[in-house]
């Protein structure tokens, strides 16, 4: 460390940070020196400030070790392949799903309609009463989409003939995967059943993958996710409630190699068609490239850094780098939002998905500052969604340098969600959502925002004091 | 002549944040061209005609950052570097339309990325864990706040001290960093005097001294009472000591505090004697025999003799302050013998009330050698000189009424009078009682016009003491410069107006107080 002298302060401008009293504060203001009034609030009760575990691990270390490996992360996406082929762990029974995992007794309605209407996509159920039975009847083995490098929109059920995105994080070599974005409304990962959800999804499987999957292995370096991210996140996209640029610049990337690939123009032009109609479609790539960043800062000794933010509509769970393997759930949280006509609060099923990937990678509803235009979701203004990103640089350990805000002067996005911090400031964690109908087989009726609840981190603090 | 580049794998930066670098970079010495660009093939063919197209350069995508130098070898290799750092820069903090406050240290340094002093002022049992955390981020820290446990305080300082950081406090009320006043402080000029300082009112005091014979200070370093405790050893006193005889700009060192224990006294005047700058050691009522030891050190019993001397060294035209005391206490005497024939046979009793803790403590210093009786207080000099009851007087006593005991759940009476009127008014009813001496203390975080509700309260005293048939002697000093936001002269005038009588320094206004019962 370098070495200081209290005579470095001497006759260099003073600038104050002010903890308490506000007179204080006001002194300096009136001798015209800059200062900074903490918005100071006393810690929760009982909650004590972790330098170092039990163990005597330094936890800001392991915690810059951690967000030191989210930064160097570089996803690519590398190709296209079969769930069942390719998912580590993944079998022709097996469904995955978002969330911590959850049986079918305690699975929320968009969750068993997406299960039930992947059964009959796989032609293994023949109709919704068929799927219902053999789903109950533990036909199925039902996995989180976390356990296998996956990661799934709200419902996020990936059956085993889905095609799925590869990314390569090119930094450290792992993978994780993603399926292709359906669309908004009446689609599978919103729990919606119906003949249009399967035709779309075979649609999907049979010309939309080949398509991709032809142009990008004309491309030997893939196609660079990160660097999307972050020329998105200056076109107005935070890349997980708004994806318009994202999307838009990802077919930009895919064109040249689209056109070259070409067998059929009348199928090229309906995937382009079916891209630039669905401004999520880049969610399918911003979240698993989020899960790609976020695997090499597991399991770190010490570190008190949330890996995994995930819900599966009945539970919002997370998962702390230090603890790789075990889950902290809490009951999922209700979204705050705007509606499609005909739909209202009364309808929304809770919080749903592992799309918080995204927030847990350091964008996402942590970078709302970049996306003003989501704010008109809770009829806030741009200042919220300013105030809201600010906000969260409290519960962070780091700045992503990679991903950078224009409004906030090119700061780096608030990366790496401390469970001390969270518990310590009782600031919860953004996040930004779709939202989906409580019952079976409707699909979406809005999105929002909401908090993580606290009583997860609370758990994850109690257990990570021990360790 | 070298085209030296560096590419940036995966980076992206908008373009006009690119430019502006560029700029920068070709404003450096021996830099003929520099091109900072994302790798796309338009990109890359500008820099083909510029001449800086590398076979890295080529390789790079339009995903990549490409920095691209044109000088001679050494000053290319410092180009790039210089170009990573102002890449960094970039990202600085948003700008001051800001509304948002931070709500940790940590987000506010973050922010802030100047910040370079905290002040803390929390309730105790949280200061030491906002202290750590400003120190932690590189802080300099000002710990206003009381209730923090010594083993906190002591680990905290050895903390600061490694890391070559200041922790004032806790428990202290004062310090003048780079003229900026921190908490209650006073608008002193700038000047070759540096002050660390045990006693938050001792530093006031000293610096307005210093002010009144026009002379300035470079910093007022502020320790916190425990620092010259054996077990907290001096750390700070020791720190700032040491920071000050380096600094070029300080050439009169002042210390300020009661006595140390010895061993801290050792250890200070060991570092005293290491440099040779006249440094006065006010260690109020203290060995004086071991400061003389010292042939750099200079004694000084009371505040003002700290004050007087220093300013003497440092270049003020007043003569030989041993005298200068003697004449004025002379002076005082010739008063206090005028001022006594109104008092009636009864009236015996001195009583104090103190907003600043030191001045209190200088007080009694003064009267040991001015009065015979034992004079009582809740902040004795002496532990067998305690009031058993510090909210009853008896005999002679003095009060701090910015002790604990009376500040818990109430603002210091520097910000509040109400607690010291009830008081006045209390003792002026006391027919024993001859002479009421108080400090009025000025400057950044006091009362913005302690004399508008101390004048009518004087007033007041001296009518229920009329009523009642006698004269009552009311004795006050004002801490403050002319520039501070009440006004020296303001204050004083509104005081003396009201029937106070107004000394030019604490020292003064107790030697008077003193004679008046002596």
């Amino acid at each position: 460390m370098e070495k200081h002298k209290i005579n470095d302060l001497f006759g260099k401008p003073v600038t104050v940070v002010n903890i308490g009293l506000g007179s204080m504060a006001q002194s300096i203001r009136d001798q015209d020196v800059p200062v900074v009034d903490l918005d100071w609030k006393p810690p929760a009760e009982g909650v004590k400030r972790l330098m170092v575990t039990k163990a005597g691990i330094d936890i800001d270390a392991a915690n810059d070790e951690a967000v030191k490996r989210i930064k160097a992360g570089r996803p690519v996406l590398v190709g296209m392949g079969v769930a069942k082929d390719v998912i580590p762990g993944m079998h022709s029974r097996m469904f995955l799903h978002a969330g911590p995992p959850v049986t079918w007794e305690r699975m929320c309605g968009p969750t068993r309609g997406a299960v039930m209407g992947a059964l009959i996509y796989e032609g293994i159920a023949k109709d919704e009463a068929e799927a219902e039975k053999m789903a109950a009847g533990g036909e199925i083995e039902f996995s989180p989409c976390h356990h296998h490098h996956a990661v799934g929109p709200m419902a996020g059920v990936v059956s085993p003939s889905m095609p799925v995105f590869i990314l390569e994080n090119k930094a450290f070599g792992n993978k994780a995967y993603c399926t292709q974005n359906e669309g908004l409304g009446k689609v599978l990962r919103y729990g919606g059943m119906g003949p249009e959800v399967y035709a779309r999804l075979k649609w999907m499987e049979t010309v939309l993958y080949p398509v991709l999957s032809r142009a990008l292995e004309t491309l030997p370096e893939g196609i660079d996710i990160k660097s999307l991210i972050a020329q998105a996140l200056h076109m107005g996209d935070e890349c997980h409630n708004r994806n318009r640029a994202a999307t838009s610049l990802l077919l930009r990337a895919f064109g040249p190699a689209l056109a070259r690939t070409s067998q059929n123009n009348e199928d090229l032009a309906r995937v382009i068609e079916f891209i630039d109609r669905n401004d999520h479609f880049f969610l399918n790539l911003s979240m698993p490239a989020g899960k790609a960043m976020l695997e090499p800062a597991e399991g770190i000794p010490g570190c008190s850094l949330v890996t995994v933010m995930a819900r599966n509509g009945t539970d919002i769970g997370i998962r702390v780098s230090a603890m790789p393997e075990r889950w902290f759930t809490a009951p999922a949280g209700i979204v705050k939002g705007l509606y499609f006509p005909g739909f209202g609060e009364e309808d929304a099923n809770p919080d749903i998905g592992d799309s918080t990937i995204t927030e847990t990678a350091g964008f996402g509803g942590f970078a709302m500052a970049a996306a003003p235009a989501i704010t008109k979701f809770v009829g806030g203004t741009p200042e919220l969604a300013k105030q809201t990103t600010l906000e969260m640089y409290e519960i962070t350990a780091g700045e992503h340098d990679g991903f950078t805000i224009p409004v906030l002067n090119f700061r780096g996005t608030p990366l790496g969600m401390d469970i001390r911090k969270v518990v310590e400031t009782g600031i919860l964690p953004q996040i930004n959502t779709g939202i989906a109908h409580k019952k079976p087989g409707v699909g979406g009726i809005g999105a929002g925002i909401l908090r993580a609840p606290m009583a997860c981190f609370k758990e994850a603090f109690d257990a990570f004091e021990t360790l | 002549m070298a085209v030296k580049t560096l590419i940036k794998t995966s980076e992206y930066h908008d373009s006009v944040s690119l430019m502006l670098v560029a700029r920068e970079l070709s404003k450096l010495p021996g830099v003929s061209d520099a091109a900072v660009v994302m790798g796309t093939e338009a990109n890359k063919s500008i820099l083909e005609q510029a001449g800086m197209l590398t076979d890295e350069v080529k390789a790079a995508t339009p995903n990549d950052l490409v920095i691209a130098v044109s000088a001679p070898e050494d000053a290319a290799a410092n180009a790039l570097l210089e170009a990573e750092k102002l890449l960094q820069k970039k990202a600085g903090p948003a700008g001051e339309a800001e509304a948002f406050r931070p709500k940790t240290v940590r987000a506010a340094v973050k922010s802030s990325p100047a910040a370079n002093v905290a002040i803390i002022s929390v309730a105790g049992r949280y200061a030491a864990d906002e202290a750590w955390e400003a120190l932690r981020r590189g802080l300099h820290v000002l710990l206003f706040s009381d209730n923090v446990s010594l083993e906190d305080e002591i680990a905290l300082k050895q903390y600061a001290a490694d890391h070559g950081l200041l922790l004032m406090g806790p428990g202290a009320g004062t310090a003048i960093i780079n003229g900026v006043a921190l908490a209650f402080a006073n608008v002193v000029p700038a000047g070759p005097v540096g002050i660390v300082s045990a006693a938050g009112t001792g530093l006031q005091e000293v610096s307005t001294l210093l002010g009144k014979n026009g002379v300035g200070i470079t910093q007022g370093i502020g320790t916190g009472g425990r620092d010259l405790k054996e077990s907290v050893g001096g750390i700070m006193m020791l720190a700032g000591l040491k920071a000050l005889q380096e600094d070029p700009a300080t050439q009169v060192i002042v210390l300020v505090g009661k006595p140390p224990a010895p061993s801290v006294t050792q250890k200070v005047l060991e570092q005293v004697a290491l440099c040779p700058k006249p440094t006065v050691v006010c260690f109020m009522g203290g060995d004086m025999e071991a400061v003389k030891a010292v042939p750099n050190a200079i004694p000084a019993r009371t505040l003002e003799e700290g004050g007087l001397l220093a300013a003497k060294v440092a270049g003020a035209p007043i003569g030989d302050v041993k005298a200068q005391i003697e004449a004025e206490t002379l002076r005082l005497k010739e008063q206090a013998a005028g001022l006594k024939k109104a008092l009636k046979p009864g009236q015996r009793y001195l009583r104090g009330l103190f907003s600043g803790g030191t001045l209190c403590y200088e007080a009694q210093v003064i009267w040991t050698d001015l009065i015979p009786e034992t004079v009582l207080s809740n902040a004795p000099l002496d532990k067998h000189k305690q009031m058993a009851d510090s909210t009853r007087s008896q005999g002679h006593c003095t009060i701090d009424l910015g002790e604990e005991e009376f500040t818990v759940g109430r603002p210091h009476p520097m910000i509040d009078n109400d607690l010291r009127i009830r008081r006045l008014l209390q003792e002026a009813h006391d027919p024993e009682v001859a002479v009421i001496i108080m400090d009025v203390v000025l400057g950044y975080g006091a009362h913005m016009d302690p004399a508008s509700e101390l004048g009518p309260a004087i007033r007041q005293a001296r009518q229920i003491a009329h009523d009642a048939g006698r004269e009552l002697f009311i004795v006050a000093s004002v801490t403050g410069t002319e520039q501070d936001p009440q006004g020296l002269s303001r204050q004083s005038a509104a005081l003396t107006e009201a029937g106070a009588i107004i000394c030019g320094s604490n020292a003064a206004a107790s030697r008077l107080a003193g004679m008046l019962v002596a």
